[in-house]
């Protein structure tokens, strides 16, 4: 399937994506699933510049991506999806029910979040949003990059894996 | 860190991941006593929000220019969201230690500098025997 990755990140496009995940999956399709940056051209511009030449980069909104996904998964090079947040990543989901696992890549810290792992931090909101997902069937695991223990939800939600 | 090097006003920040800004940093100093020109930051655990909070805070200050380690990294990416509001903000991504060496010699014209240090930067790459 040439969707490698949905991805959620705050940091959306940067070096781990790009280059941390981009280089070994051999990605050349960057989707950037989010509403704000989909509608603003000074937004795209940004993260176009922030991609190397042979990568190519769509900037979706979540019903412009829902709309298109069969197109990506059709398309013979490697992708990769992300959004920026939790939220964005439900609705997409909703929209497009083939999405069956999702990837954590980075959440930071913000007032109102706990310490899951190094890099993941959540509300008890944003929790029960992750295990909403998985109760529909999707695999939610947390990985920064690819040389990284897979950690699967219930143990990342325990806190476990920060500790 | 020499005498001359902790009477001087940094001039440019340089950002990235992991260490990189500190080792960089570490190098200038010990090549050429200079390295309290530059501030080092990590983008470790930060989020773009902090990350921008914090240059917007040295530019502010009179900073003028920020030196990157990758072009699509996140600290990059930040930096030109910062220097897109800020006047005369220069924003050098893919730093290497020949291009912080030229800039250091320069503080009296930091923005200036910076594409020069850039361009140096870039021919101190060079690659002997065959690949």
């Amino acid at each position: 399937m040439p969707i490698q990755l949905y991805r959620i990140d705050d940091r959306m496009i940067h070096g781990q994506v790009v280059v941390g995940w981009g280089q070994p999956l051999d990605i050349h399709l960057l989707v950037l699933v989010d509403d704000v940056v989909a509608s603003s051209e000074w937004e795209q511009e940004l993260y176009r510049m922030a991609v190397p030449p042979e990568m190519d980069i769509r900037f979706e909104s979540v019903a412009g991506a829902a709309a298109c996904h069969d197109e990506f998964a059709g398309d013979k090079r490697n992708s990769i999806f992300v959004v920026p947040d939790i939220p964005t990543m439900q609705r997409l989901v909703v929209a497009v029910p083939d999405i069956k696992s999702v990837n954590i890549g980075g959440l930071h810290h913000r007032a109102g979040r706990n310490q899951k792992l190094r890099y993941v931090f959540l509300t008890p909101d944003e929790e029960k949003m992750l295990s909403d997902l998985a109760s529909k069937g999707v695999t939610v695991t947390a990985q920064d990059v690819p040389s990284a223990r897979v950690v699967p939800l219930e143990e990342l939600v325990s806190g476990e894996a920060a500790a | 860190m020499s005498d001359d090097a902790r009477a001087v006003t940094p001039t440019a920040v340089v950002i990235g991941h992991g260490g990189f800004a500190a080792g960089l940093i570490s190098a200038v100093e010990q090549i050429t006593g200079r390295g309290a020109l530059l501030i080092g930051l990590s983008n470790s655990g930060m989020t773009p929000q902090e990350m921008q909070h914090v240059m917007k805070g040295y530019i502010d200050e009179g900073i003028r220019v920020v030196f990157t380690d990758l072009p699509g990294g996140s600290a990059t990416i930040c930096a030109r969201r910062v220097s897109a509001v800020s006047n005369g903000v220069v924003v050098v991504s893919g730093v290497n230690l020949p291009a912080l060496l030229d800039f250091v010699f320069s503080p009296d014209m930091p923005a200036e500098s910076a594409g020069r240090a850039a361009l140096r930067g870039k021919e101190s790459i060079t690659v002997w025997g065959q690949g």
